[in-house]
């Protein structure tokens, strides 16, 4: 029988939260690295043993941490070029949280300054990690989105890390502004059908796509309008909060805005706005049923300045017909006095035959639902306040 | 012998549950326990000191008997109870809520 595996990250430590297919009775392990900010959590597809995590502390700076037995154990991986393996404590040695900017001439262009809030220059700094997203062919090769956003990969299994400096520099990197949460690059989706090809995207910059395995890189904002911005059709500038697709038809992507539910056809070409019947179309997660590729998930929030759910009632909505017509889901779900938040990277499907939909409150809720949505029951109840959200589908 | 006293979160990524020796060859100054700790504890390079420029992270400070001397010169002698072991060397995180 399957078994599902949650991998939640949250403000104070991560859990795992496992279960067998059924998805009634769940074991709950944690916390992993106690008081320290979790972004993001993700296992390997090629070895789902291997889990990558974020590690991250206002004080301290950013660690990577990986475990290769599901979770079990955790070590940082970097180890310098001839350096020894271990301290004289056995230790593993590290250099796995060194992100530095690639400003070569020969690899990058120089590019010194992003804008900050109001419009000046501002230099490069790295902060965290926001996401990592491991190769679908490769358990040693990790893509990491980073703030201040770009992307950055390593091939030896998380111990040294290198910018794919063609994003930044492709030319509109010195015009990104960062939004509230800063300049992160929160989106990495690589696709299954060409392994050339992944789409990432940026608060609040917008998305970008390579077709060449990161070497160069175009905005593909098309169609995405913000009222916001001095030109609301402009390349780039958007406040994207996510993206999703159904690996079997990775053309088609699915886009939470800061405002609008969008859909692209042609894998970013273009975007059309599909937030039809929601009660309110901004939101930060989206996500997109593991078998059935036009159905997909949203948990409206109320904003600008709000961010919890409309009238107190924790909703997800449903659309079974690639956006524009939205069902609410509250089986299960609190329907009054509800004020969480659901963060970007916190909702995640299974791929059991009936799909499981999960997703992590601010308020330290994890929701699951193991039967596509239709009813919910919480995993756990208090934990910190949910990052992320990522499941394992293990065989 | 140097004693070190690392804040909680550092010291479980250091894997200790007490205040850190270190053996220093050399004038004892910031600089050097820096170094010596980030030697023989690997997993603390870049929680410190950034990995480029090796800035200080702009939440931490250091103390030496009840001196604040993150301002210091990094390369500055320290007292002589710090040299000596018999007042441990503190680096300290901002307290903040949350």
């Amino acid at each position: 029988m399957s078994n599902v595996r949650v991998l939640v990250g949250t403000r104070k430590g991560a859990f795992i939260l496992t279960a067998d297919g059924k998805r009634e009775k769940w074991d709950v392990s944690g916390p992993h690295f106690a008081g320290w900010e979790i972004y993001h959590m993700k296992g390997s597809s090629v070895d789902p043993n291997r889990i990558y995590a974020s590690q991250n502390s206002g004080w301290f700076g950013q660690i990577i941490q990986r475990s290769d037995d599901g979770g079990k154990t955790w070590f940082q991986p970097g180890t310098p070029a001839g350096a020894p393996t271990t301290s004289p404590e056995g230790m593993p040695m590290g250099e796995s949280n060194k992100f530095v900017y690639d400003t070569s001439e020969e690899t990058g262009k120089p590019l010194l300054t992003h804008q900050w809030y109001d419009g000046t220059p501002h230099p490069w700094e790295f902060k965290r990690v926001w996401h990592l997203e491991p190769s679908l062919d490769d358990a040693d090769t990790v893509f990491a989105g980073i703030e201040d956003a770009a992307l950055f990969r390593s091939t030896n299994g998380g111990q040294t890390w290198q910018e794919l400096p063609g994003l930044r520099g492709h030319g509109t990197g010195s015009q990104w502004q960062p939004g509230a949460g800063g300049l992160c690059l929160h989106t990495i989706l690589l696709d299954p059908a060409n392994r050339d090809r992944m789409v990432i995207a940026i608060s609040a910059a917008g998305a970008f796509r390579t077709d060449d395995g990161g070497a160069t890189w175009k905005p593909i904002n098309r169609g995405l309008r913000s009222q916001y911005i001095p030109d609301p059709d402009a390349e780039v500038g958007h406040c994207v909060h996510h993206v999703a697709m159904n690996p079997s038809r990775s053309n088609v992507l699915f886009m939470q805005k800061h405002w609008d539910v969008m859909r692209s056809d042609d894998a970013g070409d273009s975007w059309h706005e599909v937030s039809g019947n929601l009660p309110t179309d901004f939101g930060f997660v989206i996500d997109v049923h593991a078998h059935e590729p036009e159905t997909i998930y949203v948990v409206p929030i109320k904003s600008d300045s709000e961010h919890y759910p409309p009238d107190g009632k924790l909703r997800v909505y449903r659309s079974r017909t690639g956006g524009n017509e939205w069902e609410a889901l509250t089986n299960g779900l609190p329907q009054e006095n509800c004020y969480v938040n659901v963060l970007r990277d916190a909702m995640a499907v299974d791929s059991l035959d009936k799909c499981g939909v999960y997703f992590g409150t601010t308020g330290g809720q994890v929701y699951g639902s193991a039967d596509a949505g239709d009813t919910w029951a919480p995993i756990v109840r208090d934990l910190p306040p949910v990052l992320s959200v990522e499941v394992q589908t293990l065989k | 012998m140097i004693v070190v006293v690392l804040p909680a979160h550092l010291r479980s990524l250091a894997g200790v549950t007490g205040d850190v020796e270190l053996e220093l060859d050399g004038p004892v100054t910031r600089h050097a326990i820096l170094d010596a700790l980030e030697a023989r504890f690997p997993m603390l390079r870049g929680t410190i000191r950034e990995h480029v420029g090796g800035q200080r992270r702009p939440l931490l400070r250091f103390f030496a008997c009840g001196e604040d001397v993150t301002h210091e010169p990094a390369d500055a002698p320290l007292p002589e109870a710090i040299v000596s072991g018999a007042e441990p060397f503190y680096i300290i995180g901002a307290i903040a809520g949350g």
